[in-house]
């Protein structure tokens, strides 16, 4: 008997807003003058939030920050496409993303300053905490999807991580998990070319990260992540597919041009030359042509979005001190469990000073 | 009318009635659905509920992470692990995110899971199959976990355990599902978590003991010429201190039973509270009978690992000495 083929399997790549800034016609999105100008306020927010949040690191008033300097567009572009219905599950760098879904700055400050009130999302906004093993969340997400899929709710969830996390087996069981239970979920590969030192090609033999679903029997795809409106495109057909119980893996190529946190120095492991080649392909200059090219940005609007964006960021960094101050730190007992309980609150008690101890 | 269950019964008759009284309640697991789980525990749920009772894939990180999101949605997940040995292949979801969802978000999100997995040896079965690893559950703050030892007592506390906003570790103990029957209060049979049971109530000594060694520690007080009190604490997490304190302060003497190994499992913690509140009540050290610092031997070396009655009954006597 001859050996025969038996499955074939190809994945496409999508772009649709070239470096250059011009646009496939073809699969242009066509969103609405709106939409575009609120996609690109929050590209700029985010990177100013970057910039302010390594300073403040520097100056000794947030713990260790991860910045998304590079993936706006991934995770705006992919954050855009989702309903409010549907659920956002993250790992440890997806500011991009909360700003998106209107989480306040101050909040993600709170939590760089190692404030649980940065995670406290109210369950009415359906997005999840920030997940820092790495991979974790997946299995949340492919919950959450699947949730939706008993509960017969016409809405998806769409969970983000990093290229690394393909290598945990949690990433492989969720999205194995999430295909054999028809989960809304869409997987959200942010491949930024690094999982702190380790690049993309000692991660995996695989040539892409978007065949990783072959193995699920799921479908996947790959975009130009630095392409928001491709991203967003791709993301918004995923999450259409997912909430009919297809889900769907969106490897989103892209690069981390800043630090893995603000404790690694990339230099170590990097070139310059790297650096300088990805910068041309920046997702917010790309972006930026674009929208000057079409009318709806020139100079005038640009500082306008600027100042906005400084303002606020004054604001929210004043909010988010305000809240560091406030800290109390007999809270940590508060959460454990929504029972009382004997043996914690005799500790309580301890470290209030109520009893020695015992 | 109260009938008799084994405790394999009462855990299934409780899944049937939780499932019935709350919507939300879904339960999945390897082998839980047609095969009704290797141990019969799920049986017959799945024609009830077909699409609340699901069989899922060889993947216990993927059944625990999957109830975090169903739980985050609002579900009240109830997975079943098949054998507790293989829950440290979910270890990670439990103690990252089972655990600490609550505290992290600062209680906007519950994670009212009841993990359910046989528990302790005594079934001659494979490798990891028979761990009693309650210790390191009970080391992990947000969780509680639960051993019960009699058929009435899985009804009450699996009821109380899905009822339960907290998440719970609910270890069924394997010796245990078909040891023997016992009467099931009719109706709405709930057991606090955090209640011991004073099983046998005595003068002289004390002994705590959980799962399968409840028993053996009842059989063992029988050998011994003593009034002995047998305190089964039902949950470890939350742990009854008061009752086993307040016994002492009446025995003064006291023996802990586990089939854990020694070393950092929960005997010690138990000795380590009675020492902060109740030490000089003692009349002799507080005995452990526990099983040795080894990996669970293989079924021809159980028998010997295993606190028997003859090494509890030792362990009173040690206790009842000097």
């Amino acid at each position: 008997m001859p050996r025969e083929t038996v499955f074939e399997h190809s994945i496409d790549h999508v772009e649709v807003l070239a470096p250059d800034g011009s646009v496939d016609s073809e699969l242009d999105p066509e969103l609405s003058e709106d939409d575009l100008l609120e996609m690109y306020w929050t590209m700029k927010r985010s990177r100013r939030l970057d910039e302010r949040a390594i300073a403040l690191q520097r100056r000794g008033e947030l713990g260790t920050y991860a910045p998304a300097t590079g993936q706006e567009a991934a995770q705006v572009g992919s954050a855009h496409a989702l309903a409010d219905e549907d659920w956002m599950v993250t790992s440890f760098r997806e500011s991009p993303a909360y700003l998106a879904r209107e989480t306040p700055p101050h909040m993600l400050l709170w939590y760089a300053m190692g404030m649980e009130e940065g995670a406290a999302t109210p369950r009415e906004s359906r997005n999840m905490p920030p997940s820092i093993p790495v991979g974790s969340q997946a299995l949340h997400g492919a919950g959450l999807g699947w949730a939706q899929e008993i509960a017969d709710e016409s809405a998806a969830s769409l969970v983000y991580f990093g290229d690394g996390a393909t290598s945990e087996g949690d990433v492989y069981e969720a999205t194995n998990l999430a295909g054999v239970f028809d989960a809304h979920t869409v997987f959200l590969c942010q491949n930024n070319q690094y999982a702190i030192s380790v690049p993309r090609a000692q991660q995996t033999r695989a040539e892409t990260l978007a065949q990783k679903a072959v193995a699920a029997g799921i479908e996947g795809v790959q975009v130009d992540g630095n392409d928001v409106l491709g991203t967003y495109a791709v993301v918004r057909d995923a999450l259409e597919s997912a909430r009919d119980g297809n889900p769907v893996f969106v490897e989103a190529l892209t690069y981390r041009r800043s630090l893995h946190t603000t404790s690694d120095d990339p230099s170590v492991y990097r070139k310059e030359e790297e650096e300088d080649e990805w910068e041309t392909r920046d997702p917010i200059a790309r972006f930026e042509t674009y929208l000057r090219d079409r009318g709806v940005l020139d100079d005038d609007r640009i500082s306008d979005v600027e100042a906005s964006v400084e303002d606020e960021l004054r604001e929210e960094i004043r909010l988010a001190n305000e809240g560091r101050e406030a800290v109390d730190p007999e809270e940590m007992f508060d959460y454990v469990f929504e029972a009382k309980f004997p043996e914690l609150e005799r500790q309580r008690a301890a470290f209030r000073g109520e009893n020695d101890g015992r | 009318m109260a009938d008799k269950q084994r405790l394999v019964e009462a855990v299934r008759n409780t899944l049937f009635e939780e499932m019935q009284r709350d919507e939300g309640v879904v339960v999945y697991g390897q082998d839980v659905g047609r095969n009704g789980g290797v141990f019969r525990a799920t049986q017959g749920l799945i024609d009830e509920y077909p699409n609340r009772v699901y069989d899922a894939p060889v993947a216990e990180a993927g059944i625990v992470g999957l109830g975090v999101g169903l739980a985050a949605y609002g579900f009240t997940p109830v997975p079943e692990i098949e054998f507790s040995g293989f829950m440290l292949q979910a270890f990670h979801q439990i103690q990252q995110h089972v655990a600490r969802l609550r505290s992290r978000t600062r209680g906007e999100l519950n994670c009212p899971m009841t993990i359910r997995a046989p528990y302790g040896g005594g079934i001659h079965a494979l490798e990891h199959h028979s761990e009693s690893f309650e210790a390191g559950y009970a080391h992990t703050p947000g969780l509680k976990v639960v051993v019960p030892s009699t058929p009435a007592d899985a009804k009450g506390l699996l009821t109380t355990a899905i009822r339960d906003p907290d998440p719970v570790v609910f270890f069924e103990p394997t010796r245990l599902y078909r040891a023997f029957r016992e009467e099931i209060p009719d109706g709405d049979h709930t057991v606090p978590l955090g209640e011991a049971d004073v099983v046998q109530e005595g003068e002289d000594v004390t002994v705590v003991a959980w799962g399968a060694m409840r028993h053996r520690a009842l059989d063992a007080a029988e050998d011994v010429d003593a009034s002995v009190e047998v305190i089964d604490p039902r949950s470890i997490v939350p742990f009854d201190t008061e009752t086993v304190l307040e016994s002492i302060r009446k025995t003064g003497r006291c023996v802990v039973v586990h089939e854990a190994p020694k070393t950092g499992g929960m005997a010690a913690e138990i000795i380590a509270r009675i020492n902060d509140r109740a030490l000089y009540y003692l009349e002799t050290p507080v005995q452990r009978v526990t099983g040795y610092d080894v990996p669970y031997p293989l079924f021809a070396r159980e028998d010997e690992y295993v606190p028997d009655e003859d090494r509890i009954r030792r362990g009173i006597e040690r206790a009842l000495s000097g």
